[in-house]
């Protein structure tokens, strides 16, 4: 038994080592590179968008109601929103799926959140257009005969013939009230890549996009400013004019630049979308929500006040009203917060390799510390009124473990059916607050069952073999 | 031994006081604003500003730049102290665009827009009805599981399904206190429901069987130990035998909360006031409702109960 105790002792120490180097703040993290083993494991802390500010996006396919969508379109919008995210340059973007018609987009920490979500969103389906001698201003919503998915929806116009003369052969006809249907030149699936340069223009450094266009649509493109000098060739983004060029001369490398008046920033969104193509389908925002860091930095403070204190206050109660089993328990509890603390940072790989942490979470990991107490309030007022009834001490403690041990368990498989459920709900409708707060308190259930009965149980023990017989002699340690 | 169990109809009474109350809130709220408690945007759909101004600012600034982009009624409030000079504004479901041109407009006429301080939420009214759809199902299966068990958990114990109920009951109890102070709280102060608070619902749900269970298992534990005993009795000394663990456990809990309530960040707030609220509930709910009702049940006095207690509420009237 004693020794038995003593390796449980051990073991204890050694995991508790552990922990506090897994919480360590400024954890180098695991890096081990040995011949064919090799293992790259950050350990730190994740912030939830409500900690450290950031903007959540949920997107939605634009189409009627009742209209089948396929799921390969929205499969491959989520890729080419993980391509624009990550061309933003934001730190652990998540992109998910939702349901069959929905997409959600957190983006931690991020700068600029309007520009984001013009970035997700917009369809971004670039075309070159036929717009003849005739000038469209930046800004001007243009009709094109090239049809994205999901653009079907412009049956009036249908009538219009768009033969590639059209827009050449009248482009007087722009003043008449009909809509001028302007013939597509290249869409932006023949690009094969786009970038920010920086040129000369007047006098300043403008950013603009550069572009280069795979080999076919750089034939058409050769052919067509060779043919159409003197003539505008508009870009255009999303059906909205973006500049409108004059052909100069013929562009035979299938090479050029989009001038429009872009701040860096802008460029850069568009070259990225540019690059990773239009969206399948258009998207409709259904929901966002956008956090100031500073907000959030707020909240971190006080989350941390608010904890420590109502922590102590509990440790303090613990340690009055029980004596030294209630010291015990606040030594297993410290364990039971660095235990915690250990798996938001580290995951249980290959479960999970982290929980972000939000402030529902902090809050579910307080009222789970509520729960860990629980445990060893029941355990020690079962080992009092054994004691009272005339056991002896060894008995007692063993009573006290023994029959605690069914409320404790099945009390807990009630709070773990609860979070369970609102884990569901969480995952299922982008409440991501919901989620994190059962994460932290399902996580912090199961633990309180390993702290609270095996951790007490051993350090209640191993004091009992030790200091038994001053204990039986000063009963008021025990807290009777 | 102090007797509990014996005073029974008193507590039944207090219940009811603390229920009613929330009743009329309730009912006051559904016939005003249509709903029994005021629902956030998470259920409604919506836009929320909660914008820091860097100057003071005054209701009516904000309001003008509102009513100029046609919102008739804005909800405008004030967050946390005045020298925060942040404010709430609770508008209809606006695109993205919009909320971008009003901010601008705001930090045009009312004053610069301290962004890093501000947050902006918007939610689709087709979402937010899903979510009322899909919180209403979480409640109701979180009841019914819990109720299979604890069914399932006293299977050995005479008429476990009685557990069950009682413990339900008393949970339904504790619901209701804790969405009547949430409905008075919304008259009076404007507090709304949001996701989260589903959260501290269930949480409550969760806690408060917990605490009936522990009761139970002592009862459960008592029964064949002491077979001679009235049940009234083996219940009464059940209750006395957990009530430290009870009080202990719910004043270490009241800490946590208390402590975050005062020192915690403004957005969990009414989250952990409307746990605390549903806490202390299930706590006085385990002993006092859900046992004495599984007596009533037990002795077969659920006819006399009711005789005695509209006989008495009829003396009184």
């Amino acid at each position: 038994m004693r020794e038995r105790n003593t390796a449980f002792l051990v073991g204890i120490v050694i995991l508790a080592m552990v922990l506090i180097w897994i919480d360590l703040p400024d954890n180098p993290g695991i890096h081990i590179h040995w011949g064919f083993i090799n293992i790259d494991k950050d350990i730190q802390v994740h912030q939830g968008l409500d900690l450290q500010g950031g903007l959540q996006v949920l997107l939605e396919a634009d189409v009627p109601e009742g209209t089948e969508i396929d799921s390969e379109a929205i499969d491959t919008a989520k890729v080419i929103i993980e391509n624009r995210v990550n061309g933003l340059g934001v730190t652990e973007p998540l992109v998910q799926k939702r349901g069959e018609r929905r997409i959600i987009v957190e983006l931690p920490g991020i700068e600029d959140p309007e520009l984001a979500v013009t970035t997700i969103q917009e369809t971004g389906l670039l075309e070159f257009i036929d717009a003849g001698y005739t000038f469209l201003a930046p800004g001007t919503k243009v009709q094109t005969d090239y049809l994205a998915g999901g653009e079907e929806s412009a049956p009036a116009e249908a009538e219009t013939p768009t033969s590639e003369g059209t827009s050449e052969a009248e482009p007087a006809s722009t003043a008449e009230p009909a809509p001028v249907v302007y013939h597509t030149v290249i869409a932006g699936s023949g690009l094969k890549d786009a970038g920010v340069t920086i040129i000369q223009d007047a006098g300043s450094t403008v950013p603009v996009v550069a572009f280069e266009l795979q080999p076919e649509a750089g034939a058409i493109f050769a052919q067509h400013t060779a043919s159409h000098r003197g003539q505008y060739l508009a870009i255009v983004l999303d059906k909205t004019i973006v500049s409108s060029p004059v052909i100069e001369d013929a562009i035979p490398d299938g090479k050029g630049i989009i001038k429009g008046r872009f701040t860096p920033a802008e460029a850069q969104a568009l070259a990225v979308k540019l690059r990773y193509g239009a969206l399948p389908v258009p998207l409709r925002i259904e929901t966002t929500r956008t956090v100031g860091p500073t907000l959030g930095q707020d909240s971190v403070r006080k989350s941390i006040t608010a904890g420590a204190i109502g922590l102590s206050v509990v440790f303090l109660f613990m340690l009055v009203y029980y004596r030294v089993p209630g010291f015990l328990a606040d030594l297993a509890l410290a364990i039971y917060a660095l235990l915690n603390f250990a798996i938001y940072k580290f995951g249980l790989p290959p479960l999970f390799n982290y929980v972000t942490l939000t402030l529902p979470g902090i809050a579910g990991f307080l009222l789970s510390t509520g729960m860990a107490v629980d445990a060893n309030i029941l355990i020690f007022e079962r080992m009092r009124e054994e004691l009272r009834a005339g056991r002896s001490l060894g008995a007692a403690i063993q009573a006290g473990f023994d029959r605690a041990w069914t409320s404790i368990r099945d009390s807990n498989i009630s709070t773990i059916i609860t979070c369970a459920i609102l884990f569901y709900f969480g995952s299922t409708f982008g409440a991501s607050m919901v989620k994190g707060f059962a994460l932290t308190l399902i996580i912090g259930v199961l633990t309180s069952m390993f702290t609270a009965v095996t951790i007490t149980r051993t350090f209640v023990r191993f004091t009992f073999d030790v200091f038994g017989d001053s204990l039986r002699a000063k009963r008021w340690l025990l807290g009777i | 031994m102090f007797d509990i169990i014996g005073k029974r109809h008193w507590y039944f009474l207090i219940s009811a006081l603390l229920i009613v109350p929330g009743l009329i809130a309730m009912a006051y709220s559904t016939i005003t604003y249509g709903t029994p408690v005021r629902l956030s945007i998470d259920f409604t759909g919506g836009s929320l500003m909660v914008i820091k101004f860097q100057q003071p600012a005054t209701e009516d600034a904000i309001r003008d730049v509102f009513m100029s982009y046609d919102f008739t009624n804005p909800v405008v409030q004030q967050l946390g102290q005045p020298e925060d000079n942040t404010w709430q504004i609770r508008i209809g479901f606006t695109d993205v665009e919009t909320v971008d041109k009003i901010k601008a407009s705001l930090a045009d006429q009312v004053g610069p827009i301290d962004e890093a301080s501000s947050s902006f939420s918007t939610v689709g009214p087709a979402v937010g009805g899903e979510v009322t759809r899909a919180a209403t199902v979480a409640v109701v299966i979180a009841s019914l599981l819990v109720g299979a068990f604890i069914i399932i958990t006293f299977r050995r114990v005479p008429n476990a399904f009685r557990y069950g109920v009682c413990a339900i009951s008393a949970m339904v109890h504790d619901i209701l206190v804790a969405l009547g102070f949430v409905s008075i709280m919304g008259l009076l102060f404007n507090w709304e429901v949001d996701a989260l608070f589903l959260t501290a619902i269930l949480t409550v749900i969760g806690f408060s069987v917990q605490d009936k269970i522990v009761v139970f298992d002592r009862i459960r534990e008592n029964t064949p130990k002491r077979r001679g005993e009235p049940f009234e009795t083996i219940v009464n000394r059940s209750i006395l035998e957990t009530l430290h663990r009870s009080l202990t456990t719910q004043l270490n809990a009241m800490f946590v909360m208390i402590a975050i309530l005062l020192f915690g960040g403004a957005s969990i707030k009414q989250f952990i006031a409307v746990m605390l609220v549903g806490m202390v509930t299930a706590t006085y709910s385990s002993i006092f409702n859900a046992v004495p009702v599984l007596v009533v049940w037990e002795n077969g006095e659920v006819g006399r109960f009711f005789r005695r207690v509209f006989g008495r509420k009829a003396a009184t009237a």
